[in-house]
This record gives C-alpha cells, sequence and structure tokens, in this order.
C-alpha cells in the first residue's frame, strides 16, 4: 500500500487517533523532566556523539577487536550479509541444538530480518517475551509501531480482548492484571525454552560481551536459562570500553523513557562457566549488514550513530499524528523515514524523507547528535538526481528553473503570481481556496502575500531618490 | 570469500584504507582501549545517603542493620512483616550465615521457578543511580535475584560506590576472571507496555530489598 493511502487509513482511524493521543506527548515531557534533573546531560551527549562517531571511524578494527575478544571468551561470531542471511544462520544453530522453542527478547534486528516467519517455517517456534512485542505475536503477527514501546498504539481495552480472546480467560481491563497474566503464560516458557535469542544495545569491545538495557526482565531471562544464547545485532554497535558503556547508559534510558537507568543492564560475556550454577552452554553473536557497511564513509554515516532510543518518534508532530505503522517498515518517525529508504532502496520509499516538517525537534533531541532533517533533506536530493521524481513535479522545476533564469520574465510572472493571490485573498489576509492548487488550502489556508513583489519595492524606491 | 572478510572488506574498502592508515587505526585503537577515558561524571560525595535516595526512588525498599550477623534476623522481620513466605533461597556466598537460628526455611544454591524469596549480596552498589551491581559466578548465581518473586539484598556499606565507572574500575581490580553475566539491578521488574501505565513484576522480581549493613 503507498505511503498516502496508510496514512490516510490511520487518521480516518477514530480509535487509532484516540489511542495515540493518549500518550501523545508524554514521552517527551519524561525525557525534558531526566533532562532538567541532569546538569550534565549536553556534557554527556557531546561525549556519546564523540563515542559513537570514534568508533565508525575505524569500524573494521573495532569490530576485529570485538570479535577476537568474544571467540576468547568462547563465544562464536558468525556474519550475516542480509536479515535472510541471519535467519538461515540462527536456523542452523537452532537445527545443531536440537532447539524447537526459541523465547526472544526484543530485537528490532530480528523484525528487520523477519526472523519469526523464518522459525516458524523451519519448524521451531518462537515466542516473543517483551510484553508488547507478545501482544503483537499474538495479535496475528502485528509488526510493533514504536522501536520500544511496540504497542503504544493500543488501548488497554485492545488487550483486554485479545487476551480473552487467545488466552481463554475473563477479560480484564485493569493493567496491571493484564500484564501478570502475561507474566504467568510467558513463565513457563522462559523454563522451557532451549533457545534465548536477544538484541544488543551495545557490543564491548574491550570485553567482548554484549550488553542489554530491559526494565520487564525478560532480556535476563531470555540470556540465562536457555542452553544456547543467541545475540542478533547490527554490525554498527560495537563501543570501546566499559567507560563508554558508563557514558552512554547516562543517556540512553533519560533519552528514551526519561528513567536514569533502566531496571536491568545486562553484560552478558561467553557462555557459562565451569562451577557457573547458571547461564547458557552456547553463546553466539550474529553480526548482521544489511546496509549498514555501505553508509559508512558515506553522507549518511552520521545514522549510524543511532542507538535506537526513539526519541526522535516521540517528539516528532508527524510520527505522533500518524502512528508507526503508517511508515511501511521496522523503523517509523525520524530516524525510519532516513534508514527505510537506506536500508530498503531510495525508490521503495519515496515519501518519507518528505514525511517531516523538518521542524528539527528529532535533531535536538538525538542523544548522538544525528542531524536527521539534514539527512532527508540529502534524501530528498537523491531522489532528484536519480530521475526518481514523478514527472509533473521534473516538468514544474525544470519550468521554474528556466523562468528563474531570465530575470525579466521573472520578475513579470512574480507580478502576475501576487495580482492573482491577493484577488484570491478578496481584501483578507488568507487565503482560503487556492484556486490552482486547491489541495493546498484543503486542510488550512495560505497567507496572501504583500501588494508587492519586493523588486517591484525595490524599483519604487529607487526611483524615489533613496526617501 | 568468507561473508564475514567481505562484510571488512567492504567497511575498509568505504574507509578507504591503505596498509598505512590500517596501521594507524590499530594503534588508535589500542590507545583508546589503554586510555579508557571517562565522560562526564558528577560529585562523588554523600555516597550512602545518595544510594538510598537514589535506590528507593527506583521503588526499591532500603534498611539498615549494624552486622553481617544481623541479617538473617532482618531479613526474617521484613519478610513477616510483608506477609510474605519464610522459605528462601540463599546465594553460596552468604550460606555461613545462621539462616535457621532467625526461623527462616533457607537452601543454600541456585534458585528455580518454585522459589519464592531469593537473597543475594551484590559485588557493587552504584549510588549515582540506586543500582546493584550483581557478577554471577558460582558463589552468586544470577537466577537468584531474578526468578523469585521477592528480591533481598544484602549490600554492605563500604561497597558502595559513586557511580558505574568506580565499579569497572574495582571490577577490573578484583575479579581474577570475568564473569559471564553481570546485571545491574535498579528496583523491581516492571513494564508500561501497555497505555505507559507503570506495572511491577513484570517477569523478574515484583519487589526489591536492600539490607544496608554497616
Amino acid at each position: 500500500m503507498h505511503f498516502v493511502s496508510r496514512v490516510r487509513q490511520r487518521l480516518d482511524d477514530p480509535e487509532l487517533q484516540r489511542n495515540l493521543k493518549r500518550t501523545r506527548g508524554r514521552n517527551a515531557a519524561s525525557r525534558a523532566a531526566a533532562v532538567a534533573a541532569f546538569p550534565d546531560f549536553d556534557a554527556v551527549r557531546a561525549r556519546a556523539t564523540e563515542i559513537r562517531a570514534s568508533v565508525l571511524r575505524d569500524l573494521d578494527v573495532w569490530l576485529e577487536r570485538f570479535e577476537q575478544k568474544a571467540i576468547e571468551r568462547g563465544a562464536t561470531v558468525l556474519w550475516a550479509r542480509d536479515g535472510d542471511h541471519a535467519c538461515d544462520l540462527i536456523i542452523d544453530i537452532a537445527r545443531r541444538h536440537g532447539v524447537r522453542t526459541v523465547v526472544k527478547s526484543k530485537s528490532m534486528v530480528s523484525e528487520e530480518a523477519g526472523l519469526n516467519a523464518a522459525l516458524e517455517a523451519a519448524g521451531i517456534r518462537p515466542v516473543e517475551t517483551d510484553l508488547g512485542e507478545y501482544i503483537l505475536q499474538i495479535n496475528d503477527n502485528e509488526p510493533p509501531s514504536h522501536i520500544i514501546m511496540p504497542v503504544i498504539h493500543k488501548s488497554k481495552e485492545q488487550v483486554s480482548e485479545l487476551f480473552a480472546r487467545v488466552h481463554g480467560t475473563a477479560p480484564k481491563t485493569d493493567i496491571e492484571e493484564l500484564t501478570h497474566e502475561a507474566r504467568a503464560v510467558l513463565r513457563p516458557e522462559f523454563l522451557g525454552a532451549d533457545m534465548g535469542l536477544s538484541g544488543g544495545n551495545f557490543l564491548v569491545a574491550e570485553t567482548g560481551s554484549v550488553a542489554i538495557v530491559t526494565n520487564e526482565g525478560n532480556g535476563r531471562l531470555c540470556t540465562t536459562l536457555p542452553r544456547v544464547h543467541v545475540a542478533l545485532t547490527g554490525i554498527e554497535k560495537v563501543i570501546p570500553t566499559l567507560e563508554d558503556l558508563a557514558t552512554l547508559l547516562r543517556i540512553l534510558p533519560r533519552s528514551a523513557t526519561g528513567q536514569a537507568i533502566t531496571n536491568y543492564v545486562s553484560m552478558l560475556t561467553g557462555p557459562k562457566q565451569a562451577g557457573d550454577a547458571d547461564g547458557p552452554e552456547h553463546m553466539y553473536f550474529v553480526l548482521v549488514d544489511g546496509g549498514r557497511a555501505d553508509l559508512l564513509g558515506s553522507e549518511f554515516e552520521a545514522m549510524l550513530r543511532c542507538i535506537r532510543c526513539g526519541a526522535c518518534m516521540n517528539h516528532c508532530p508527524v510520527y505522533q499524528t500518524i502512528g508507526g505503522h503508517s511508515y511501511g517498515w521496522v523503523y517509523p518517525g525520524p530516524m525510519g523515514s532516513v534508514l527505510t529508504p537506506l536500508y530498503q532502496g531510495l525508490d521503495k520509499a519515496m515519501d518519507l524523507p518528505h514525511a517531516a516538517t523538518l521542524c528539527n525537534q528529532c535533531g535536538v533531541v538525538c542523544p548522538v547528535s544525528i542531524p536527521l532533517p539534514e539527512l532527508m533533506r540529502t534524501l530528498r536530493e537523491k531522489q532528484v538526481e536519480r530521475g526518481l521524481r514523478p514527472w509533473s513535479e521534473r516538468i514544474a522545476t525544470k519550468l521554474w528553473a528556466w523562468v528563474a533564469a531570465r530575470p525579466t520574465l521573472y520578475a513579470l510572472g512574480t507580478r502576475v503570481a501576487v495580482r492573482y493571490l491577493r484577488w484570491l485573498a478578496d481584501g483578507r489576509d488568507r487565503i482560503q481556496v487556492m484556486g490552482v492548487a486547491p489541495g493546498w488550502t484543503a486542510q488550512r489556508d495560505f497567507p496572501a502575500p504583500a501588494a508587492k513583489t519586493f523588486r517591484e519595492l525595490y524599483a519604487e524606491r529607487r526611483r524615489g531618490g533613496g526617501q | 570469500m568468507s561473508v564475514r572478510d567481505d562484510i571488512l572488506g567492504r567497511l575498509r574498502r568505504q574507509l578507504g584504507r591503505t596498509d598505512s592508515t590500517t596501521l594507524a587505526a590499530r594503534e588508535r585503537v589500542e590507545a583508546t582501549l589503554a586510555l579508557r577515558q571517562t565522560g562526564p561524571r558528577a560529585a562523588a560525595d554523600a555516597l550512602l545517603d545518595r544510594f538510598i535516595e537514589r535506590a528507593r526512588a527506583m521503588i526499591s525498599s532500603v534498611d539498615r542493620c549494624a552486622t553481617e550477623a544481623e541479617v538473617p534476623a532482618h531479613c526474617a522481620d521484613w519478610l513477616r512483616g510483608h506477609g510474605l513466605p519464610t522459605t528462601v533461597v540463599v546465594v553460596p556466598a552468604l550460606a555461613a550465615l545462621d539462616w535457621a537460628g532467625a526461623g527462616l526455611e533457607a537452601r543454600v544454591g541456585a534458585a528455580t521457578g518454585d522459589d519464592l524469596v531469593g537473597v543475594t549480596g551484590c559485588f557493587r552498589a552504584i549510588a549515582e543511580t540506586g543500582t546493584l551491581m550483581l557478577c554471577s559466578g558460582p558463589q552468586s548465581p544470577a537466577v537468584n535475584s531474578l526468578l523469585p518473586e521477592t528480591h533481598i539484598a544484602v549490600v554492605p556499606r563500604q561497597h558502595i560506590v559513586a557511580d558505574m565507572e568506580a565499579a569497572w574500575a574495582e571490577a577490573r581490580r578484583e575479579l581474577s576472571a570475568w564473569p559471564r553475566a553481570v546485571n545491574f539491578v535498579s528496583g523491581p521488574s516492571r513494564t508500561a507496555d501497555i497505555e505507559q501505565t507503570i506495572v511491577l513484576g513484570a517477569h523478574g522480581p515484583y519487589r526489591v530489598h536492600l539490607l544496608i549493613v554497616g
């Protein structure tokens, strides 16, 4: 479905609009409070940006270093060309260890790869254990609409109806009861699963570890109880040292939910060791390229700094109105509008770089200073350079360029246009229906122009002899 | 060519690597690892007060006692006071304490899905965020702070450090082998996935009680 049709559908959905409105602005307010209570925020943000940028400058060597350390600790490091390849690798691991059930903690790379569908096709049962992701999975594998709050588009009534239907329990509208019902359903899954799959917020090169932040504790359960742990993440997630982890952890939860720290931060290094009472017998890393390598050294490199906090979407007026599903792929909001065309193809997401007012709220709040509006503008330029814009727009810009290069014609054109617009305004300062382009004024007024063009005024002043 | 070499090769091409810039990059990486530069950190005073205040903000409950010998009795009182079970699973590191003498039915070892109360120590506690730093190992299984509905952690006062950087520094100094899991725990498990309403006890403990000793 086309972006515009998806948006139209979401805007016309009163239930979705009610749900979006319920939480609109709440994350932004929480973040603002957390930043206000933390005087060093700007300095930490600058340092976090520097850490992420410095890793990208030497990403090849940092990855080698991480791999070496992880192997020393007994983990297996696998490399995946793209999402499909990652799925193949994970299915291979599962088969090698006789895995029937995989408990999953949240991983956006798993969403990129479509891992659940691939596992099911291979006869392996995936169980999402993050509450939001679980709700989506039992709702016929609905995609998430936010990278850290996957069911932000749903009401408790919708969850209640779903739980009653799927669990065969009495409907509940109390959020605490719903949460504890999911806990009771998922607890045996953790205890019985053969494999745990996690994402990775950071890969620490110094120790060869993966760091995972969660609030629910499902990340800990997935990486502690099953015999096999697979950490699936992108190749850009490396950071150098434990000190860098400390710095980034000051900024990630604050930017995401306004928390000073998440309830759990787990640093996992290799499989179970001699004498350990718990932990997986086998640990694997699956490091996915999936378009990331091509961004390195390009004008889009800054995007690889992203730590997936979601602040950009929490502050985006467009995202908060149209919801995450409108964006059509895994990543919504401003970061998605940049990543989707880069990972899926410029021609596959023509509208996304335009689905922004370029108000720069996202750029202001990004904890690693990614200039998101600038990147969206560059993507727009790429569309023009590659001749991907529609013919009407291409002709219109060519025509404008031709006229603009001819001053007399341009002056005449603007004089006619100004008078036409003044006539439309009919003495008011707003135009309610734009004659030649009524779509422009379907949802808003257009300001009426001044009576004369700048060039006319300039010429009059010159004639008036410097009055 | 393996996928690994293909990906690393493309990264090198994108970075325009030559032999000499690769060498320089390796030196930069080694220098960064040796330097361990810290970012901006908050002031490190009044550690105990700060720890207690931050831990309570993260919805841990906090209590104090003078000596380690008093720990079992404090645990028993707290559990009874909250109407919680007095059957507990204790990490091997705390096996020497007299749990039975305090009226607790204690099992020493790793927690299972059936244990309702888990008692652990902690490697360090972090004042900046009111956080426990738990290192897994034979003496301190990770499951004991995870599977039971109630988690009691014994926090020796001298284990409270300013921030995560200080905790890492002590881990590097004190631990002969790096633990499989280092878990930072700040209060009970929680979720806000449904309508951004916070609910405690999502998958891990419903309550975390910190007993500061000393």
